[in-house]
């Protein structure tokens, strides 16, 4: 194997506090990397074109340490790295819709985002007009007794579109080959000159259920990159609320994934529990996904005594309330009886994808950002990582159950700790460029944001990567061998992003 | 379960109540809105509803009409899987052109008389991802609107409200057959 290149490795406390270095990579090098990734020495954290380059971020999980390589000079094409590991596929053939380059050798040519309906060819990269348009070939399945079932980019419920390929066999998925983009809304190009204030209203309406920590995402990016020093009560009420939105999410999913079982109930008692929360983010932080809430620099209202109050009783019922459904779920059979086993993802798939979140906690990938990339103020506070390793819907459940024991816990950690104080401070330009990461921690697992600013600190590149990214192949792994009927389940129990990953 | 079902039966509803002397916003649109419902359309408004490129976040409050406190189905009015059986298309976020073809095939599906709301700030003109390639731009330019529901995204009296005004503009514009 070829040497490895010399990368400018970071631990988080560096790349927290100040901008991140590039490490740039001759095309022998970038291929040693992609071997080193297909050899598990490393985890992909994300790939992405810029202009006239490709970067590729990488997680040196044992030594809790990031790098962020570049390839410079590209003009056609890259030596492919999904042609070694396979989670870089689809982030590579983005990279070929938006930029026009091509990853050399990849097993899979196919366009991803671009279903050739902009009117303009690689926006990112030499627009040029776009060519007519071509049905997209799905992959062949070969089989006896083999049939179709196409579903979306309407769905039946009211959810994000996209579109599902099944190739079943009886009632049993042979093969689920997902079709998605349709939700791309250009955020790349929009961010392009953008001033950081909208950067940070697009950074927050990436995701809807994770407005906050995408919008975190942003503010440590760039706070990163312009080394500014936030003040600490705005890190307090940042988690606050970033753990708020986690709780919503969970406690609206646990109830929606036991509805997609028919069991209605649980739907209907954990969305009270649910809405309770979001009046409460609504009392505490004026907004009830606390939207634009997270600023560069800091976060745009302070919490008042009142809003305290309001989090603390919220706590205070979650606690006293929430039991009783764990108990309801645990104790129904027929409910058990469809979640235990269904949509089985393994622990090397879910290592190998570095799958974030849930998903990957359930089957057995111990990492979560807050611990093991920390940020202020979570190195203060005591963090639990739930783990599970079956894999399975109910892993997920109770990977998910155990995070809003533990929410309750750090809430109420945060409520005892904090102090007054400023709440934002000035963002200012420091007249050079400058590269930042943000990683934060969201409830679908970690979001990467890279910042490349000019020296004006407006947007040169941003790039955001959703942790669906590396959550939605596994999905198409996780429904082999079940029955249809059991899709929905297995696809609630992810909650993948269609917006964060279309962009 | 036992102890759901008997709680049940015993406690008082959540769902935001009857309106009483200090009612709030919430409760005096609820009794607007059933009183209104009943009267055009007898108790039965389906809607169908499709993301035609949002972030997600109108999406999330949508499902929260359905959740015991807004309780939409007591008005009559639920969401329905198929455009086949639906009055009103609810639509959210800017349009995006991969999903042009599928909101406008949407639409067409669904049979006459029938009603287009459009859902949040991005839904009129675009909002923030106004003048992107990959936005068409805001739902009027694929379907014909007939109400906009403004916010970002719209909390569930809002969309309580925005489905008031409609069923208010419905007995003055189409009629069925």
């Amino acid at each position: 194997m070829t040497k490895l290149p010399d990368l400018a490795w970071l631990r988080s406390r560096d790349f927290r506090a100040g901008p991140f270095p590039v490490s740039p990579v001759t095309a022998r090098g970038w291929t040693a990397l992609a071997h080193a990734l297909a050899a598990d020495r490393f985890t992909l954290m994300s790939l992405w074109g810029e202009a006239g380059a490709v970067c590729m971020a990488l997680h040196d999980a044992e030594a809790r340490r990031v790098a962020v390589a570049r390839l410079d000079g590209v003009t056609g094409g890259f030596p492919s790295v999904g042609l070694l590991h396979a989670p870089a596929q689809r982030l590579e053939r983005s990279v070929a819709d938006l930029f026009g380059m091509v990853p050399l050798g990849a097993p899979d040519a196919r366009p991803w985002l671009d279903h050739g309906r902009w009117g303009i060819a690689h926006p990112l990269g030499a627009a040029a007009a776009q060519t007519a348009q071509q049905p997209y070939p799905f992959l062949p399945v070969e089989g006896t007794s083999l049939h179709q079932v196409p579903v979306g980019p309407v769905h039946a419920g009211i959810i994000e579109p996209g579109h599902f390929r099944f190739t079943a066999q009886g009632e049993t998925v042979a093969r689920l080959e997902e079709r998605l983009g349709y939700v791309h809304k250009g955020l790349d190009r929009l961010m392009q000159g953008a001033t950081l204030a909208r950067g940070a209203e697009l950074a927050g309406r990436t995701s809807g259920d994770s407005t906050v920590a995408y919008a975190w995402a942003f503010a440590q990016a760039t706070e990163a990159a312009l080394c500014v020093a936030v003040p600490e009560r705005a890190f307090w009420l940042r988690a606050l609320m970033a753990e708020l939105e986690r709780l919503a999410n969970h406690l609206g999913d646990i109830g929606a994934i036991c509805n997609d079982a028919a069991f209605a109930m649980m739907l209907a008692q954990a969305s009270v529990l649910r809405e309770k929360a979001l009046r409460a983010a609504q009392a505490a932080f004026g907004h009830r996904f606390m939207r634009d809430q997270i600023v560069p620099g800091g976060v745009s209202a302070d919490l008042s005594p009142e809003g305290e109050a309001v989090l603390a009783a919220l706590i205070a019922e979650i606690r006293e309330r929430f039991p009783a459904l764990v108990a309801l779920y645990d104790n129904t059979a027929s409910l058990l009886d469809r979640t235990v086993g269904t949509g089985r993802v393994g622990a090397d798939l879910a290592r190998r994808f570095g799958a974030g979140g849930y998903v990957g906690r359930a089957s057995g990938r111990d990492f979560d950002t807050r611990r093991d990339l920390r940020h202020a103020p979570y190195d203060m506070l005591r963090t639990e990582v739930p783990l599970r390793r079956e894999g399975d819907v109910n892993a997920r459940i109770w990977v998910r159950i155990r995070e809003v024991e533990q929410i309750c816990s750090l809430v109420t950690q945060m409520l005892n700790t904090l102090r007054p104080g400023p709440v934002r401070t000035e963002v200012v330009p420091v007249g050079e460029a400058r590269t930042g990461l943000g990683l934060v921690e969201g409830f679908r697992g970690d979001i990467l944001v890279w910042l490349s600013l000019d020296a004006e600190a407006n947007i040169r590149r941003c790039h955001m990567r959703d942790p669906s990214w590396f959550q939605w192949p596994l999905l198409e792994a996780a429904i082999e061998g079940n029955i249809i009927a059991d899709f929905p389940l297995c696809n609630k129990s992810f909650n993948c992003s269609y917006s964060g990953h279309d962009l | 379960m036992r102890r759901f079902l008997l709680e049940g039966l015993i406690r008082r509803p959540l769902t935001e109540s009857a309106p009483g002397p200090d009612r709030d916003a919430t409760d005096e649109l609820a009794e607007a809105l059933a009183r209104l419902t009943r009267a055009k359309l007898g108790r039965s408004l389906s809607i169908r509803h499709v993301d035609a490129g949002s972030c997600n976040g109108c999406e999330l409050e949508l499902q929260a009409l359905s959740n015991p406190f807004y309780d939409l189905e007591r008005f009559g009015l639920h969401f329905v899987a198929s455009p086949r059986h639906a009055d009103v298309l609810t639509v959210t976020g800017p349009v995006t052109r991969n999903m042009a073809e599928a909101l406008r095939r949407t639409y067409d599906a669904m049979p006459d008389p029938k009603w287009v709301i459009a859902i949040g700030d991005c839904a009129r003109e675009g909002g923030c991802f106004a003048g992107s390639y990959a936005i068409v731009g805001g739902v009027n330019a694929v379907v014909p609107v007939d109400i906009h529901i403004s916010g970002c995204p719209p909390d569930p009296t809002a969309l309580l409200k925005g489905l008031l005004a409609l069923v208010e503009r419905m007995g003055v514009r189409a009629r069925p057959g």
